[in-house]
């Protein structure tokens, strides 16, 4: 990035003149994005909906990418600087260490992944805003860990589990009921087509499985043989299996009283 | 005022030539052969830590003999120029001839420029294609010329020997482990025709692996995997060889 800055600064996000508007420029937004981590790694999903407005923009748009092999990040903002933002990240990553011949720490990535929330910053407050949440598996810990970001750049380690995007708020209470620390592989692929089923059920910017259109979230998981995400049958069958459950009981599953 | 000698360009050029081509013949030998999977870097070096060989791209690998500070310089630059290329157009726009351009250009201002002094490298740029068809090898010469070489190269000391090795015995569609052993076999022939054994430890290995899922090809061959194929190469050809006497 200090390479490209002194050689192509026009090819930087934060380097561009903004012309003075007047109100919210109106460009695709995505939403909701969950992460929660297992013993051995870490799953991050999102839903598929862009909005603008109170327009659907988009039924099928992909906000989960892989960052390298032992991470992901996933975006809710606007979509087009976001998706340009992870391009930048991944091709970082990747120069990064193929230069040095060693991957970053993922604290290293997480730091990294900051400064460039924080370059947009200008765009943001025109609402041009990016929020990501950043998953990986830290190789020195042996376990998944999740970051997220707000506006300005500031970022958090998150325990457990977290969400952002507009559909955040639902998404997190359903995660809080029902995680638990013994999940397996499986059962925290489940928790986070819950948590979005959930986020689509109370937030009209949120997509859920679309069946029809065999629309379903991208589901990803980390652990230490890698990045992978779900194939499109393996996250058919889940969404099929929970929205199956829905039918009879629309609220989903119950957690105990006490 | 002295007057400075006069000395014809073509001796200059000569010289400087000279001077390169015994710099990368100081170095050790590295080859750069096709197997049926892909494109195999196969060299002596005794350091972990400083390759001879690296990744530039998705499907482009990158070897070099000679002096380390200055093949280094050039990889990073050749990292550079692909990176940004991807970036700014797409991934599959970064090719194996640009990048062989990039530094055919390098070289050869650099040799022909008489403020500096000649690099003493010798480049090869690899790049894996979809079937062995499609697969690129280039060596690029301390000089800025570019050779599209098929088949096997070996750039380094003793390269014109092993090239003549390998040429008679490289032949299409080998298997990673038949083409490793052949390689390492060039490599440890002398220049007086004696042989001596290179232990695994010392040897780097790369291959660009079009069968590998991910959209980066580039893997380097370590530890157990590496000595697992040294091995496995010998039961291989035995066995080959007993089929042979069979016939």
């Amino acid at each position: 990035m200090d390479f490209l800055s002194e050689h192509q600064p026009e090819l930087l996000p934060g380097k561009r003149q903004l012309p003075p508007t007047q109100g919210v420029i109106e460009a695709p937004h995505g939403t909701t994005i969950v992460a929660v981590t297992f013993p051995g790694g870490v799953v991050l999903a999102g839903d598929r909906r862009a909005t603008m407005g109170n327009v659907i923009a988009q039924r099928d748009i992909e906000k989960v990418f892989p960052a390298d092999e032992y991470s992901a990040v996933g975006i809710a903002g606007t979509a087009g600087l976001a998706v340009e933002m992870v391009k930048l990240f991944q091709l970082e990553l990747e120069h990064f260490e193929k230069v040095e011949g060693a991957q970053l720490s993922l604290e290293g990535k997480a730091n990294r992944l900051s400064t460039m929330i924080r370059s947009n910053l200008g765009m943001a407050m025109q609402g041009l805003a990016v929020v990501p949440l950043f998953a990986g598996y830290d190789l020195d810990r042996e376990r998944g860990r999740i970051f997220s970001y707000d506006v300005t750049g500031g970022r958090s380690e998150e325990h457990n589990f977290a969400a952002t995007g507009s559909g955040s708020i639902f998404a997190r209470g359903a995660m809080k009921k029902l995680f638990r620390e013994d999940l397996s592989e499986e059962q925290a692929t489940t928790l986070v087509v819950q948590a979005l089923y959930d986020a689509a059920d109370d937030d009209s910017a949120t997509g859920g499985p679309d069946v029809a259109r065999r629309i379903y979230p991208i589901i990803t998981v980390i652990t230490d043989d890698g990045f992978r995400r779900l194939t499109e049958e393996e996250a058919s069958e889940l969404s099929r299996a929970v929205l199956q459950r829905r039918l009879e009981e629309p609220d989903g599953p119950r957690a105990a009283l006490l | 005022m002295s007057t400075p000698f006069y000395v014809s360009p073509q001796q200059a050029m000569a010289d400087r030539a000279e001077y390169a081509r015994k710099g990368i013949a100081r170095g050790r030998s590295l080859v750069v052969m096709q197997f049926a999977d892909g494109i195999v870097f196969v060299g002596e070096n005794p350091s972990r830590a400083l390759h001879k060989f690296s990744e530039i791209y998705d499907r482009i690998g990158f070897a070099a003999a000679g002096k380390y500070n200055e093949y280094e310089n050039l990889r990073i630059g050749g990292v550079r120029y692909a990176d940004l290329r991807g970036y700014t157009y797409d991934r599959d726009d970064v090719t194996a001839r640009g990048l062989a351009n990039v530094y055919a250009q390098t070289l050869g201002t650099i040799f022909s420029s008489a403020a500096e002094k000649p690099y003493e490298v010798e480049l090869v740029v690899a790049e894996v294609g979809a079937t062995p068809d499609g697969d690129q090898i280039y060596r690029l010469p301390h000089d800025g010329s570019i050779v599209d070489e098929h088949g096997s190269v070996a750039v380094g000391g003793n390269a014109e020997q092993i090239s003549g090795f390998l040429d008679q015995r490289h032949r299409d569609g080998m298997s990673l482990a038949e083409a490793l052993k052949l390689a390492v076999q060039a490599l440890s022939r002398d220049t007086n025709g004696s042989e001596r054994e290179i232990p695994a430890e010392r040897l780097e290995v790369a291959v660009l692996d079009r069968t590998r899922p991910q959209q980066r090809k580039f893997k380097r061959i370590v530890g157990r995997q590496l000595s697992r194929l040294l091995e496995a190469d010998g039961a291989a050809t035995e066995a080959e060889s007993s089929a042979e006497e069979e016939e």
